[in-house]
């Protein structure tokens, strides 16, 4: 426990480090909702009928950008085959990794997606809908991605390859988060789609460090 | 714990016994495929009479559906493979997993591509956001996805390893893609086509069906075992076996 918290402390303390790696994705966030607007419509009565599904959409871009970068860095200076070969678990250290990951990228998101959400004309009773399967949702965004990153780390174009992998793991949970958006808006129950993304993020605590933690020592090993 | 298995399971995993056994397998699978696939395309494309609604445009299925019960099977027996090479550290089953992969593909554009042909007469439209054809996209992408990361490694091991995994995790995530795409289905689409339960097909259409999707699976392994025979001699090429085969050829 002790480790994981250093390896926390020391990811994030990185991070505070490079400001421009908090705020990269959340202005890449903004930006991709902008697009829709200036390339569709701008017509109030569709934006927030598309809200719910652009809001997701540029979010999961969004975790999809910055997670590319989850162990590069680490990779490159060597630090992650020290952390490999210590005798500290691997799997404690790659769940403080994507944690750290879900607190730059998935937790700033869903703080900043209202004013998203307000560009959008989304109905106000969606925005605690939005939040909330933000908040479920982009951890499992974080871990498959995370499997993707730990796959390409050792490749040198690892961007491009990163999104073909993971993007067709990322639609279920993009189906789920953007019908609880579009429920809440309608003032439907959203506690089934609630339960169904946290069902996917339990499962995806469960099998995927197994999954990220094989993939970095092929990577590092090779 | 160590698990025993079988002694012919260590041959399979012998190159030059595996070479030597799909040598002899070939020729039956070859011959079974092409019997097969004649018998059941004359049959079904000839004699199996036509759809009291669909006219002669529903024997598309007889290619159609072979296809996507293939596509969906050759993705298991890849991932099925990965692991074996992952537990066992089996180099075939990595080579067999590698070959899975581009006929894979293949398999799930033609049927892709055939449903695209059928939906238009029937639906009136190339493209249906259809739970099932939706699902069957994805499945492509998760294809192109384990492709494009094996083809990424220079090292040989390091790939097979790397898509072994990427299989797996896919493997395990084809039931959430498939259930959650049918979901949104039923919540984006209220009923614009109805595509009503099939009605019971008669025997004079649905056995030259069966034939059909054994002729495929036949003409898959024939396919398969070709490619998985070229991989070995390329990654054995070293070996003194091979260099016997090649002079001998």
């Amino acid at each position: 426990m002790r480790f994981f918290f250093a390896a926390l402390k020391r990811d994030l303390l990185l991070v505070f480090r490079h400001r421009n790696d908090i705020i990269n994705p959340l202005a890449f966030f903004l930006m991709v909702a902008v697009l829709f607007p200036l390339g569709v419509s701008p017509d109030p009565a569709f934006l927030s009928e598309v809200a719910s599904g652009v809001i997701w959409v540029a979010a999961l871009l969004a975790c999809l950008l910055s997670v590319d970068g989850i162990f590069r860095s680490d990779y490159e200076d060597g630090s992650l085959e020290q952390m490999l070969v210590s005798p500290e678990p691997l799997l404690v250290l790659v769940m403080a990794k994507v944690l750290s990951h879900w607190l730059v990228s998935g937790f700033c998101l869903a703080i900043i997606s209202p004013l998203v959400a307000m560009m959008f004309f989304l109905p106000e009773q969606g925005y605690p809908a939005l939040i909330l399967s933000l908040l479920l949702g982009t951890p499992t965004l974080s871990l498959m991605g995370a499997i993707g990153a730990g796959l390409t780390v050792g490749l040198r174009r690892g961007g491009v390859l990163i999104s073909l992998l993971v993007l067709p793991l990322y639609i279920p949970v993009l189906i789920f988060g953007a019908g609880t958006v579009q429920a809440g808006a309608m003032g439907l129950p959203i506690q089934g789609y609630l339960a169904l993304l946290g069902a996917i993020l339990v499962f995806n605590l469960m099998l995927a460090p197994f999954a990220i933690a094989a993939a970095l020592k092929i990577s590092v090993r090779s | 714990m160590k698990i025993k298995m079988p002694r012919w399971f260590y041959q399979l995993a012998s190159p030059k016994w595996f070479y030597d056994f799909t040598g002899t397998l070939l020729p039956w699978f070859s011959v079974a495929a092409v019997l097969l696939l004649v018998v059941g395309s004359v049959w079904g494309l000839v004699f199996a009479p036509s759809d009291y609604q669909q006219g002669n445009s529903f024997r598309i299925i007889y290619i159609h559906v072979p296809s996507s019960i293939l596509a969906q099977s050759c993705y298991m027996l890849m991932a099925v493979a990965g692991a074996i090479g992952l537990i066992w550290k089996i180099k075939i089953a990595h080579v067999v997993a590698g070959a899975c992969a581009p006929i894979g593909a293949s398999i799930a554009v033609m049927s892709l591509a055939t449903g695209a042909i059928w939906g238009k007469p029937t639906w009136g439209a190339w493209w249906v956001w259809d739970a099932r054809l939706t699902a069957m996209l994805v499945l492509l992408f998760l294809y192109i996805g384990v492709i494009a990361l094996n083809s990424a490694f220079e090292n040989k091991a390091s790939a097979d390893k790397a898509t072994a995994i990427l299989s797996l995790v896919g493997l395990v995530n084809i039931p959430i893609i498939k259930y959650s795409v049918e979901w949104w289905n039923t919540l984006h689409q209220p009923a614009t086509f109805t595509v009503t339960a099939k009605p019971a097909m008669p025997p004079e259409m649905w056995m030259p069906l069966l034939v059909m999707v054994l002729g495929f699976y036949c003409f898959f392994a024939v396919i398969l075992m070709s490619r998985a025979r070229i991989e070995v001699l390329q990654r054995e090429r070293r070996s003194d076996w091979v260099k016997k085969v090649i002079e001998n050829y």
